[in-house]
């Protein structure tokens, strides 16, 4: 089975990658003078017997490459560290801030294809309509939206007037989906538009400009000559082969996501592992940023698998080579 | 898409041309032919003046200061602000555009923080552009495990995510201006250097290639005289399409708190407190905003311009074709010019 | 044939081999086959003359060419220039020997940079070659567009204000330029028209009178050849099956394959035409990654016996020809043998 083969060499390769990364992450992070680390990894508010502690427990004093193994033995085991500054293991606080970001990325996403997709079919069929010129309004202004403004300006004309106003569906911070439907898409509903906003716009552009291209092909032509009708012709020839290039466009974007879903979180104060993040920064918390960078790596790497497996499926000729 | 009609009547309207011309000694370059183009694209011209007003006001900044007596971050606790600690709106007490969280003059920030985006923008594009530029030219030419190697880093970056970059030189060097532009520079050359390897790829097998070689010119000569020339019209498009991307990443990286720092003002952190306030100061969110998205809308146009300046055909074929309907001759000769000029 | 490296010679080519490895795609390539692209060919270009060099598509001339030319590196073998080796030196050691080996490509739209002004094309080799600067180059470059035919007030202008055989005459100019020995014409005029084709055929020729040119003139087409060259070679998959001057090889050509070359060519006397018998040859031409055993030729010639299929016939001189008329055939045509009705072959 060639595409298991495919599968198989992806993986090895992505295992790779994470561990290129991670290693980097700890080079950056620990290939320094001891003292330097030994604060940053007590956290800001560290006394001198906090940070004593430190150098013991972690061995900050050994050669680097014994700390090198120490590092990779434990990510190989799960682990990824302990955040001093809070008190509790890495692997905790992720477990904690996952949901919040999971939601926000798979709602995102979703919506971001959709959206992305449909707009960008029905302007290629209907080109120079005014459904097309509209969206390539939108498509303009999206792009030259940065993110935060966005869910700024949703919060600002949505969310505050719809609140004097006493409805209180839409809220900010989180509500996860254990909590019912209703106030889970009632909270992440502005999210996920804003996470969505700028991808649907640049996928918008690439799918219209795609399918106008495929559009003019002499094999649709063919298809139409056959009688085909003008949905078939779209749905079942056309798109499939505007769509490759779109799909392997996603997995360099699928990174991208990440960044928006930091973004995100801290405009609406979600909570997940990227407001955790970056507020990290502010106390000095190292090992949360190197556990964030290690989980960041992961997702990346599984993603682009997942969409090379796509691409495959839609593309036959990937397999073989 | 065939408009091989027009092409080849273009090529005999341009050796009628040619022959009319005789007097003419100097060709006009391609340069010549999109700078005509694009003056002629309103929207792409009002970009370029609007873009052009806000690089006089960022550099005037220090006039405003003078004229309103308000440095950027000085706080005005008193006209500044309200009795609960508010921004005070527009218009009062002097502060044109209001005030901001601590009080101070938040068209003076703006100025301000203009300078901030607009640095960053043109710094990290013209850096990310060389970069990108060097490594595409070298992938493509030289091929081989040079190119393989050069294209899956090129790939790799081009796949992570700039926010973990961001993060983990945040954390160990702290967030400033160069880790910033180090950043936004790291992740822009990469887009470039994926077209400008793909153009090379496709101009390394024509002729004119194979002659400079067999005249013995050496790779460099042949990269940066022969084959860059064809590779300049792409390039500079995506560059001016990049600077609104890399004015949005300093923005961003700002407002997460990963980029310029209070009381430095830059539109990204004005942003960031102005979302504790927005229910009560409408201008601190708008303002700010407004300029930010003016910014990168005029970019975004002007790249869009000039892209379609360098390469009319797609318009003009669509617009050639239906005025050839309605059958007036001197439209199909004027289109047929403009189609042969390439 | 026998090499002489005497003052008459320019240029040698001993049994150059060409071939090109296919290779599988993927991280890790596998190489499945070759290419034969030239496949021991030997011959050589004396100095103020002009050698011409006939084949269908994929007989390996373009490739020879460049062979010649330094452009590809070869498989083995050797090329020599004035008795001097030039095949594999580096870049750096072959660079005196650019200057004097130059080449004209076939494509006047892809032979120049359309994004360079024509002066600047010019004036490459003695940018390249540091022979000349700024107004002594200017100076050298309009006497060579006077010299090809040109305008040269329109020194500063782009390729894309020039027909096509004014382009070719551009690049005439520019393999001129450091007044080199061998200019290499790679089916210079096989995208021209046909009018045009004898303007810039003239051109080629006087040139070779004033300058003391010789030429490897490469073409498909018979009669341009026949009209340019002093020597003929024809190639067929890679190999030359015969070679000698253009009176011998046109008049009384010896192998099948030339025969049929010549038998296809238009005639422009009808009544030629028509008295000629066309040998028309069956099949297509074999694919040069896995060559037909014993002589490339035989499942397509109309006299192939099983010897033609088990033996390489080498390339010599046949009892009663000149000595320097050489086939490579174990049964060469004889005179007056007419191959429409011998074996194989069809008549039309």
């Amino acid at each position: 089975m060639a595409i298991l083969g495919f599968l198989i060499r992806r993986i090895l390769t992505g295992i790779v990658v994470v561990w290129i990364v991670a290693s980097a992450a700890f080079l950056l992070f620990f290939a320094r003078p001891v003292i330097t680390v030994a604060r940053q990894l007590a956290g800001r508010a560290a006394t001198p017997q906090v940070i004593n502690e430190v150098i013991r427990n972690l061995g900050l004093n050994q050669p680097i490459a014994v700390q090198y193994w120490h590092f990779i033995d434990n990510l190989l085991h799960g682990n990824l560290g302990f955040s001093y500054y809070t008190g509790e293991s890495v692997n905790t606080m992720v477990r904690q801030d996952l949901p919040p970001t999971a939601s926000l990325l798979v709602g995102g996403l979703v919506l971001w294809l959709i959206v992305g997709l449909a707009v960008g079919i029905v302007s290629a069929t209907r080109a120079r309509s005014v459904f097309d010129r509209l969206s390539s309004l939108g498509v303009l202004i999206g792009l030259s939206m940065p993110t935060f403004v966005i869910g700024e300006l949703l919060i600002l004309y949505i969310f505050v007037p719809l609140n004097e106003h006493g409805i209180r569906f839409i809220d900010t911070g989180y509500a996860g989906p254990s909590q019912g439907l209703g106030p889970w898409v009632g909270h992440m509903l502005l999210p996920w538009i804003t996470l969505a906003a700028v991808q649907a716009a640049v996928y918008t552009r690439l799918s219209r400009g795609q399918l106008l291209d495929t559009l003019g092909e002499d094999f649709i032509r063919t298809a139409r000559a056959k009688g085909l009708s003008e949905r078939r012709v779209i749905f079942r020839h056309a798109v499939r082969a505007a769509l490759t290039p779109v799909v392997s466009q996603l997995g360099v974007d699928i990174g991208q996501l990440l960044g928006g879903a930091v973004v995100v979180e801290t405009v609406f104060g979600l909570g997940g592992l990227g407001q955790v993040s970056v507020q990290a920064i502010d106390t000095d918390n190292g090992p949360v940023i190197v556990g964030f960078v290690v989980f960041a790596a992961v997702f990346v790497v599984a993603a682009n698998i997942v969409v090379d497996m796509v691409y495959a499926l839609l593309d036959p000729r990937v397999r073989i080579s | 898409m065939s408009i091989s009609g027009v092409e080849f009547v273009g090529q005999q309207a341009v050796a009628a041309e040619t022959a009319e011309e005789a007097g003419k000694i100097e060709g006009r370059s391609q340069w010549q032919l999109t700078w005509r183009r694009l003056r002629q694209d309103k929207v792409a011209v009002g970009a370029l003046i609007v873009i052009l007003i806000m690089i006089v006001l960022a550099i005037a900044a220090p006039a405003f200061v003078a004229i309103t007596h308000h440095p950027p971050n000085t706080a005005y606790p008193i006209q500044g602000e309200t009795e609960a600690g508010n921004p005070v709106p527009p218009g009062t007490a002097g502060f044109w555009l209001g005030t901001d969280g601590t009080g101070r003059d938040l068209f003076i920030r703006i100025l301000y923080g203009a300078r901030i985006s607009l640095f960053v923008g043109f710094v990290t594009t013209a850096l990310g552009t060389g970069a990108g530029v060097a490594v595409g030219l070298i992938a493509g030419y030289f091929g081989g495990v040079i190119d393989t190697i050069l294209a899956r880093f090129t790939d790799a970056v081009l796949a992570f995510p700039y926010v973990v970059l961001a993060l983990a030189l945040a954390i160990v060097y702290g967030p400033s201006l160069p880790e910033m532009i180090a950043v936004i520079a790291f992740f822009s050359w990469a887009a470039i250097a994926r077209v400008v390897r793909g153009q090379t790829l496709a101009i390394k097998e024509k002729e004119y290639i194979e002659a400079a070689r067999s005249l013995g010119a050496g790779p460099f000569r042949i990269m940066f005289i022969d084959i860059l020339p064809n590779l300049l019209a792409p390039v500079l498009v995506l560059a001016t399409l990049y600077i609104p991307t890399a004015v949005v990443f300093e923005a961003t990286l700002s407002f997460l708190g990963l980029g310029i720092q209070p009381p430095t003002a830059s539109w990204g952190n004005i942003l960031a407190d102005a979302e504790n306030f927005y229910t009560v100061a409408w201008w601190y969110v708008v303002f700010p905003a407004a300029a930010l998205l003016i910014t990168t809308l005029a970019f975004n146009l002007l790249g869009d311009g000039i892209r379609d300046a360098m390469d009319p055909r797609t318009e003009r074929v669509l617009a050639s074709a239906r005025r050839r309907r309605r059958g007036k001759l001197k439209d199909w000769v004027r289109d047929a010019n403009a189609a042969g000029e390439n | 044939m026998s090499i002489t490296a005497d003052s008459d010679t320019l240029v040698t080519v001993e049994n150059v081999v060409k071939y090109f490895p296919v290779r599988t795609s993927g991280l890790i390539r596998r190489t499945v086959g070759h290419v034969h692209a030239v496949d021991d060919v030997t011959f050589s270009i004396p100095r103020g003359k002009t050698l011409g060099l006939v084949g269908e598509t994929g007989s390996g001339k373009s490739t020879l060419a460049r062979c010649i030319a330094g452009l590809i590196p070869i498989t083995s073998g050797k090329v020599s220039f004035e008795g001097t080796p030039i095949s594999g030196l580096s870049r750096r050691a072959m660079r005196p020997f650019r200057r004097e080996i130059q080449m004209i490509f076939q494509d006047p739209y892809g032979a120049l940079n359309p994004r360079r002004r024509v002066g600047a094309i010019i004036g490459d080799p003695f940018t390249i070659h540091g022979t000349a600067t700024g107004a002594e180059r200017k100076r050298q470059v309009q006497e060579l567009m006077e010299r090809v035919g040109l305008n040269p007030e329109h020194y500063n202008r782009f390729p894309s204000e020039f027909s096509g055989g004014q382009r070719q005459r551009i690049g005439v100019a520019r393999a001129l330029a450091l007044r080199p020995k061998l200019i290499i014409c790679d089916e210079p005029v096989s995208a021209l028209d046909v009018s045009i084709q004898a303007q810039v055929l003239n051109l080629l020729s006087d040139l070779q009178q004033d300058f003391g040119l010789s030429y490897l003139f490469i073409a498909h087409d018979l009669e341009v050849v026949r009209h340019v060259s002093d020597t003929v070679a024809v190639m067929y998959l890679g190999r030359i099956v015969e070679c000698g001057p253009k009176d011998l090889v046109y008049g009384s050509a010896r192998h099948p394959y030339t025969t049929a070359l010549l038998s296809a060519a238009p005639a422009a006397d009808p009544d030629t035409a028509a008295s000629r018998q066309r040998i028309i040859l069956t099949g297509e031409v074999p694919s040069p990654i896995d060559p037909p055993s014993g002589c490339r030729f035989h499942p397509r010639c109309p006299k192939a016996q099983p010897l033609c299929s088990k033996t390489e016939p080498l390339l010599e001189v046949k009892a009663g020809d000149a000595a320097t008329h050489a086939t490579a055939c174990h049964f060469p045509v004889e005179a007056g043998e007419n191959l429409a009705v011998a074996g194989r072959s069809q008549l039309p």
